[in-house]
């Protein structure tokens, strides 16, 4: 795999780290916010790489474990609706709602299919509504941040434009930069941001301006491979070292300052922002998008309306302050014992992508 | 446990562990069976024999690099041939879905046949039950197959001679199977030449066993992957296995696949693969016997049995970190055998 073995190289990776080593001197916490990124610093045993002065904390860029619990029971609602098809990404049928999961409401009968992506939901609503003529209603799970709002708003304009009157979206999608703040705001100790690729090729990185400017803590966007994320931890070191703030790229192959103008456009057209509840953050002003009223027929909020369970939060789980960086997986009492990725209690051990499920398959000892 | 039974309890990890655990062997009392070793291996008055047996829902039924049919036979042979055994006689039941065609039908059974005579194995029993349409997905295959030890081998699904200081070995590209299998999926719009490693390993074991002595253990890698084989050796014997992720043979449209779709390549299944812990004395005589044979001609020695890091695999990542390996916990891919 040429094209990503330049990004392995473990003379490279020596030299990055040899570089990293010979000007780090400060005692440093730097965040990865994305859990991409979480993912492979555990796979590739980053940190062991790493002099101890340099820790790196997870932040709460996993989109399947800053879902609300409320969000799972309403899901598992429609689920148990005779007329609706739920259409989801994998990673959501383990996530425990307040007394089920969509893994064991499909185990129950519920017709819950994996997709990998919205054309795949749109092609089975528009094969129910043609070969088999049937009433129901196909609902897909829109999660994630800004990288596949802009998916879920084409799917929606696809559906609109073919007239697919059986497909709705159940929005679930959130915006980066909230978050971030939010967690400065929230006093979490930190002195850098590695900042997500992906969503960074959608916004660009104008959105993260203000928190070099505003709160003095420098902002790398960093790509996902080895190789990148050393890069991104010495730009990150070096901006501190020498007491700088701003924003830089190192995911240039992917990345550009203004983003993809495109994605942006569609997102503005189909949804709005509104205030969103994130797991551990609780609800952040303008931080989630809803399906604006021209799109209304087809958002599932608007046109199923179904009776929802009282939510009920997990005891003794603290997914929240470990979203936040505050505390570390093994800080959790249920941490491996009660909660483990095959029996989740918090969401951070649901996702492959979650700090918890990550900590427990790379690096428990 | 979970009320219902869930796709993970399938997965060949911690899900199905459990299952068999709290369940089967709660009510099952075997001695042999309480070993759950890929073959039940006991004695008669003349000779230790091997005993398995599998079933096969693999989806689509026809994929890149094999069938059904060819995979009941591989799937079966293999759980013996891991053993030490000499595979001799198979069971095959076929339960078929109303309105499966016949020609599908035979394609599984011509490819069974084949691939019998190649590993010279015989089919002698089976049986068929036909279920109501949308009751089974066209055919399911349950064997089961006898194998017999030659006598100078020893049971190798055991694992008490493993010691620090043995070596890892695996006798070739990880992967393939599950990649081959998920690619060949219509609902999964993604075209590749990805072909399963789907092959009997009874002639190649035999080779090294008959030629050399000092092999320890012996498992296949199939659902699972390649780490719920070495989690399981370190695990049961309490000691650690230090494996080295750049000596891993891995294809090159696998990794990409894997790469592309967020698979982690040591969970995938193998259906023509073993994993194989023997002697550090004789790792170098293995590996020139198995690379004289087709099925083996990417064998590579991929780690080895440590005092350090007891009970625990530890692999060291291509770019130089270190990281723990874990048995897979959810399902990576469903019906893939």
């Amino acid at each position: 795999m040429d094209y990503i073995s330049e990004y392995r190289e473990t003379k490279k990776i020596e030299n990055i780290v040899e570089k990293i080593k010979a000007i780090s001197t400060k005692k440093v916490r730097l965040m990865e916010v994305c859990g991409g990124h979480t993912m492979v610093i555990f796979r590739f045993g980053i940190k062991s790489l790493l002099p101890d002065n340099i820790e790196l904390i997870s932040g709460p860029g996993c989109p399947v474990c800053v879902t609300s619990r409320k969000y799972i029971d309403k899901a598992v609602a429609y689920s148990r609706l005779e007329d609706v098809i739920i259409t989801t990404f994998g990673d959501l049928m383990k996530v425990p709602g307040s007394s089920s999961s969509l893994g064991q409401e499909k185990a129950r009968g519920a017709d819950i299919r994996i997709v990998y992506s919205i054309m795949d939901a749109i092609k089975i609503a528009r094969e129910i509504q043609s070969k088999h003529n049937s009433e129901k209603k196909v609902v897909f799970l829109g999660i994630g941040f800004e990288t596949t709002a802009p998916t879920s708003a084409a799917g929606i304009k696809i559906a609109k434009k073919e007239d697919l009157s059986n497909f709705l979206v159940y929005s679930a999608h959130k915006l980066m930069p909230p978050a971030m703040k939010a967690l400065i705001d929230e006093k979490v100790k930190l002195n850098g941001y590695l900042a997500p690729g992906h969503v960074s090729t959608v916004t660009g990185s104008k959105i993260y301006d203000f928190i070099a400017k505003k709160y003095n803590i420098p902002v790398v966007i960093a790509g996902f491979e080895p190789v990148d994320i050393l890069q991104s931890i010495y730009l990150l070191i070096k901006q501190i070292e020498e007491n700088k703030f701003k924003v830089q790229i190192q995911y240039k192959r992917a990345v550009k300052p203004e983003g993809n103008l495109k994605a942006q456009k569609l997102i503005q057209e189909v949804f709005e922002p509104r205030d969103d509840w994130w797991r551990g953050l609780g609800v952040l002003e303008n931080s989630g998008l809803k399906i604006r009223n021209k799109f209304e027929e087809y958002d599932a909020e608007e046109q199923i309306k179904v009776k929802v369970e009282k939510t009920v939060e997990p005891k003794g789980c603290i997914c929240g302050q470990i979203l936040k960086g505050v505390k570390c997986p093994k800080d959790c009492k249920l941490f491996g014992k009660v909660c483990k990725p095959i029996n989740p209690v918090g969401a951070c051990m649901v996702s492959s992508e979650g700090a918890c499920a990550a900590y427990y398959k790379y690096n428990r000892v | 446990m979970k009320k219902e039974v869930l796709i993970a309890h399938g997965s060949g990890g911690e899900a199905s562990q459990t299952l068999i655990k709290a369940l089967f062997l709660k009510y099952f009392k075997s001695s042999i069976l309480k070993k759950l070793t890929d073959s039940a291996v006991f004695e008669t008055d003349t000779s230790s024999l091997a005993f398995t047996t599998d079933s096969f829902v693999v989806d689509p039924i026809f994929f890149q690099g094999g069938d059904i049919g060819k995979l009941a036979v591989c799937g079966t042979v293999n759980d013996i041939a891991v053993s030490g055994a000499v595979p001799k006689y198979l069971s095959l039941s076929f339960i078929l879905e109303e309105g499966f065609p016949i020609k599908d039908l035979e394609k599984v059974v011509r490819s069974i046949a084949k691939e019998a005579e190649k590993a010279e194995v015989e089919i002698v029993t089976g049986d068929t039950k036909v279920v109501d349409k949308g009751k089974c997905d066209k055919v399911f295959i349950n064997t089961a197959g006898i194998g017999f030890f030659p006598k100078s081998v020893a049971n190798m699904g055991k694992m008490v001679n493993i010691r620090p200081g043995d070596v890892v070995i695996i006798n070739g590209s990880i992967a393939d199977h599950g990649m081959a299998v998920l690619s060949s999926r219509q609902d999964f719009d993604i075209e590749s030449d990805i072909q399963s490693d789907c092959a009997c390993l009874n002639h190649l074991i035999q080779k090294v066993l008959s030629q050399i002595e000092g092999v320890k253990f012996m498992r296949d890698p199939t659902r699972g992957g390649l780490a719920t084989v070495l989690v399981e050796i370190a695990s049961s014997t309490n000691l650690g296995v230090e494996i080295d992720e750049k000596s891993i043979p891995m294809k090159e449209d696998v990794e990409s696949l894997c790469e592309l779709l967020g698979f982690d390549p040591l969970y995938i299944a193998n259906e023509g693969k073993f994993v194989m812990v023997v002697d550090k004395s004789i790792a170098e005589k293995v590996i020139g016997i198995l690379h004289n044979n087709k099925l083996g001609k990417d064998s590579s020695i991929i780690g080895k049995v440590t005092e350090k890091y007891n009970g625990k695999v530890v692999l060291n990542t291509a770019v130089g970190g270190k990281r723990i390996v874990d048995m897979l916990t959810g399902e990576q891919l469903p019906r893939i055998c």
